[in-house]
C-alpha cells in the first residue's frame, strides 16, 4: 500500500474546511449553517486521522472519536435551538436573530 | 473708620434691592431707596472731608480684607492685594465730588426718568456706577483701582445703551466700550509692568519709592508712564481715543451728566494725579500729556463750533475741559488740575441737567437750530444755563474763572510746558467762549423757530437739584482745598520771566470771545430764520464745516485704518481657519467611530467572517 503523503491529506482537510467555512458564511438558513459546521468538524477529523496514520499513532483516531462525540452533542443542541427558533420566529433565517444589535 | 469702610457700599445695597425687586417697588420707594443710599455716601464723605480739613489727621486708611496674593516671578516674594481704602485730601475731594454731584444727579434722574418703563433698571445701574467710581477713587492699591475702573466702564456701557432697542444707541455703547477697552488694556499692561519691576502695586509704596531713590531705568519709567497714560487717555476721551465721547450722548441725559461729564471721564485725570510721583520721574511723558491735553482741547473746541446737537456741543466742551485738566497735569499744576476737575463737575453737571430739562420741555428736540427764543419760554432753565455757560467760559467771579485761571497761570513758567502751551490754552479759551455764545444765541435768543408747546415738568426735585448745582457753580471757587500735603511741586531750574500782561490777557480772553461772537453771530442773536436755516444747511454742504462737524475726520480715519481691515479679516476668517485644524482631529475620530459602528450590524455571518479574517491575519503575522 502506497503511503499517502501528509501534504495531500492536509490539502484535502483544508479544502473541506474552507468549503465548510464558506458555507457557514454564505448560507442564510440556520440548518445549512449547522451542516457546514459539521463539514468543518469533519475536515479536522480527516486531518487528525491522516496525521495519525502517517506517524503510526493511535492518538489521531482517539481524537477523531472525541470530535465525533462533540459533533453529535453539538448537533443535538443546535437542532433543539433550531426548533425553538422556528417556533419563535417562524423562520430559519439566521439574519433575523439580530436583537442584540439594539435599536 | 467704619464710615470710610461703608462709604462706597451704600449704593450697592440699593443696587441689589432694585435689581431683586424690580417693578414690585413703586416709583416713590425705588427713588427713595436709590437717592437716600447715595445721600448716605455723600454725607459720610462730607463728614470725612470735614475731619481731614479741621483735625490733625492727614490720611485715613482702612483694610477690609485680603483679596488675593501675588507671587513675583523672579524672587518668589508674595505680595498681598487687599481690599483697602485710603483717604487723603485728593481722594477726599474726589469722593465728595462723586457722591455729592452724584446725589444731585440722582435726584434729578429720579424725576426725569419717572415715566420710563425701565426706571428701576436705570437707577440700579446708576447706583452700581457710583459704587464702582467710589471704589476707584478710594482704592489703596492699583488692582482695586482697576476693579473700579472696569466697573465704571461696564456701567457706562450699560447706561449708554440703556435704550438698547434703538440700534444707534447699542452701537454707541459698543463703540464706547471697545475704545475705552483699548486704553484699559494699556493700563493693565502698565500695571503688570509696574509690578514686575517694583514688586508692589500699592499706591503709597510706589509714591514713596518715587519720592526717594527711584530704582528704575529711564526707559522703563517711560514705558510704564506711557502705558498708564494710555489708560487715562482712553477713559478721559483724550486725543487718540477721544471719538467715543460724543456718541456716548445716546444715553439718557442724567447719564451724560453723571458719567460723561462729572465723574467717570475724570478718572484718567485722577489716575495721573494719584500717580504723579511716578510721572514726575519722566519729564518727556509730562510734556506728552501737556501736548495731548492742548491738542484735544483745540480739536474739541473747533468741533464744538459747528455742532447742531446741544448734547454733542456739551460733550465736545467736556472733552476740551478735560484737555485743560490734562494740560495742567502735564505742566505739573496738580492742584489746579484737581480743582478744575471739581469745578468742572459742578458746572458741567449743571449744563447737562439743564440741557436735559430743556430737551424734555421741547419734546426731545435736541437740535439747537430748531430751538430759539427759550429765554422767554423757559426763563428759569435759561438762567441756570447762563450760569453754567458763564462758568464754562470762565467769566471773572464764577468758579470756572478761578480754576481755569489757575491752570493757565501755571503754564508759562512750567518746566514741562511753556509759553507755546500758554498761547494755545488762551486760543482754546477763546474758542470756548465763541461756541458757548453760539449755543446760547441759537437756542435761547431770537424767536421760536418751531411752534411746539412746552411740556411742563412738575419736578420740584429737578428744580431743587439744579439750584444746588447753580450755587456750587457760582461759589465753588471759594471752596479752598489745600492739596499741598498730597502733591509734590515740580522743581523749576530756570525761572522764566513772566511778562506783565500775562494775566490781563487771560482775564480778557472770554470777553474778547463774547464780543467777537456778539458781532459775528448777529443773525443768530436776532433770530433771522432764513440765515439760520442757511447756516444749518451749510454744515452739510460746506466742506470745511462738514469736516469739523465730523470731529476733524478722526472717526473716518479710524474706520479706514482699523475697522475696515478688521472687518475684512473677520470676513475672510469667517469659516475659522484655526478651527478647521482642530476639527480635523474631531473628523478623524468621527471617521473611526463610523467604521466601528458599521461593524456592529447584528449579522452573525459577518461576525464569523470578521472573526476568521482576524484569525487569519493573526496567524499569518505569527507565521511570517
Amino acid at each position: 500500500m502506497t503511503a499517502i503523503p501528509l501534504e495531500h491529506i492536509l490539502i484535502l482537510a483544508s479544502i473541506l474546511f474552507l468549503i465548510g467555512f464558506v458555507g457557514v458564511i454564505v448560507r442564510k438558513n440556520a440548518l445549512f449553517i449547522l451542516m457546514s459546521l459539521e463539514v468543518m468538524l469533519n475536515a479536522t477529523g480527516v486531518a487528525f486521522i491522516g496525521a495519525g496514520s502517517v506517524w503510526q499513532q493511535a492518538d489521531g483516531q482517539v481524537m477523531f472519536m472525541l470530535i465525533l462525540t462533540l459533533a453529535a452533542a453539538e448537533v443535538a443542541v443546535g437542532l433543539a435551538l433550531l426548533i425553538r427558533m422556528k417556533h419563535q420566529y417562524r423562520s430559519l433565517d439566521i439574519d433575523v436573530l439580530s436583537d442584540l444589535k439594539g435599536q | 473708620m467704619m464710615i470710610l469702610a461703608w462709604l462706597p457700599f451704600y449704593p450697592l445695597i440699593s443696587f441689589a434691592l432694585l435689581i431683586a425687586f424690580q417693578r414690585q417697588l413703586s416709583w416713590k420707594l425705588a427713588s427713595v431707596i436709590s437717592v437716600t443710599t447715595v445721600l448716605l455716601s455723600a454725607l459720610s464723605s462730607g463728614y470725612l472731608m470735614w475731619q481731614l480739613s479741621f483735625n490733625d489727621v492727614t490720611t485715613l486708611s482702612v483694610n477690609l480684607w485680603q483679596w488675593f496674593t501675588l507671587t513675583s516671578f523672579d524672587t518668589g516674594d508674595t505680595h498681598q492685594v487687599n481690599i483697602a481704602f485710603y483717604l487723603d485730601r485728593l481722594s477726599a475731594v474726589m469722593v465728595c465730588v462723586v457722591s455729592g454731584v452724584g446725589f444731585l444727579i440722582h435726584c434729578f434722574a429720579a424725576a426725569y426718568m419717572k415715566e420710563d418703563p425701565h426706571f428701576h433698571r436705570f437707577m440700579a445701574y446708576m447706583n452700581l456706577f457710583l459704587v464702582a467710581m467710589l471704589l476707584l477713587v478710594l482704592a489703596d492699591n492699583l488692582v482695586l483701582l482697576y476693579l473700579g475702573w472696569e466697573g465704571v466702564g461696564l456701567c457706562s456701557f450699560l447706561l449708554i445703551g440703556f435704550w438698547y432697542k434703538v440700534p444707534e444707541n447699542a452701537a454707541a455703547a459698543r463703540k464706547a466700550f471697545i475704545i475705552t477697552r483699548i486704553g484699559d488694556t494699556a493700563l493693565v499692561i502698565g500695571l503688570l509692568f509696574l509690578f514686575t519691576s517694583l514688586n508692589s502695586l500699592e499706591i503709597n509704596t510706589l509714591n514713596t519709592l518715587a519720592q526717594g531713590e527711584w530704582p528704575l531705568t529711564e526707559q522703563r519709567t517711560f514705558w510704564i508712564t506711557i502705558l498708564l497714560l494710555g489708560g487715562a487717555v482712553g477713559k478721559s476721551a483724550q486725543l487718540p481715543l477721544q471719538t467715543w465721547l460724543p456718541d456716548a450722548m445716546a444715553g439718557p441725559t442724567p447719564v451724560s451728566a453723571l458719567i460723561h461729564a462729572a465723574t467717570m471721564v475724570t478718572a484718567g485725570v485722577y489716575l495721573i494725579a494719584r500717580m504723579h510721583h511716578v510721572f514726575i520721574q519722566s519729564p518727556e511723558v509730562m510734556t506728552l500729556i501737556a501736548w495731548i491735553g492742548v491738542l484735544t482741547l483745540l480739536i474739541a473746541g473747533i468741533t464744538a463750533l459747528v455742532q447742531s446737537d446741544i448734547k454733542r456741543i456739551l460733550a465736545y466742551s467736556t472733552m476740551s475741559q478735560i484737555g485743560y485738566m490734562m494740560l495742567a497735569l502735564g505742566a505739573g499744576a496738580w492742584s489746579a488740575s484737581v480743582f478744575h476737575l471739581m469745578i468742572h463737575a459742578f458746572f458741567k453737571a449743571l449744563l447737562f441737567l439743564t440741557a436735559g430739562a430743556v430737551i424734555y420741555a421741547l419734546h426731545h428736540q435736541q437740535n439747537i437750530f430748531k430751538m430759539g427764543g427759550l429765554l422767554k419760554r423757559l426763563p428759569v432753565e435759561s438762567a441756570f444755563f447762563i450760569v453754567g455757560l458763564a462758568c464754562l467760559v470762565a467769566l471773572p467771579g464764577t468758579s470756572g474763572f478761578f480754576s481755569k485761571e489757575a491752570i493757565i497761570g501755571h503754564l508759562w513758567q512750567s518746566p514741562t510746558a511753556g509759553p507755546i502751551f500758554w498761547w494755545l490754552a488762551i486760543i482754546g479759551a477763546l474758542i470756548t467762549s465763541i461756541y458757548s455764545c453760539r449755543l446760547f444765541f441759537l437756542a435761547f435768543m431770537g424767536s421760536a423757530r418751531e411752534n411746539i408747546s412746552i411740556v411742563k415738568s412738575d419736578g420740584v426735585l429737578i428744580k431743587a437739584s439744579l439750584s444746588l448745582l447753580v450755587i456750587l457753580s457760582l461759589f465753588g471757587g471759594w471752596l479752598n482745598i489745600d492739596l499741598t500735603t498730597v502733591f509734590q511741586p515740580l522743581t523749576t531750574q530756570v525761572m522764566k520771566q513772566e511778562p506783565s500782561w500775562l494775566h490781563s490777557v487771560a482775564v480778557a480772553t472770554p470777553f474778547i470771545g463774547i464780543a467777537f461772537s456778539w458781532w459775528i453771530f448777529r443773525e443768530y442773536r436776532l433770530g433771522n430764520s432764513t440765515k439760520i436755516a442757511q447756516s444749518y444747511q451749510s454744515i452739510q454742504t460746506n466742506r470745511v464745516k462738514r469736516w469739523c462737524y465730523s470731529g476733524l475726520g478722526f472717526d473716518s480715519l479710524y474706520t479706514h485704518l482699523v475697522v475696515t481691515p478688521f472687518m475684512f479679516i473677520a470676513k475672510v476668517n469667517r469659516k475659522d481657519l484655526i478651527d478647521q485644524l482642530v476639527m480635523l482631529c474631531a473628523w478623524y475620530a468621527k471617521l473611526l467611530r463610523d467604521v466601528a459602528a458599521s461593524l456592529q450590524n447584528g449579522l452573525l455571518r459577518w461576525y464569523a467572517a470578521a472573526f476568521a479574517c482576524g484569525l487569519m491575519l493573526w496567524l499569518g503575522a505569527w507565521l511570517v
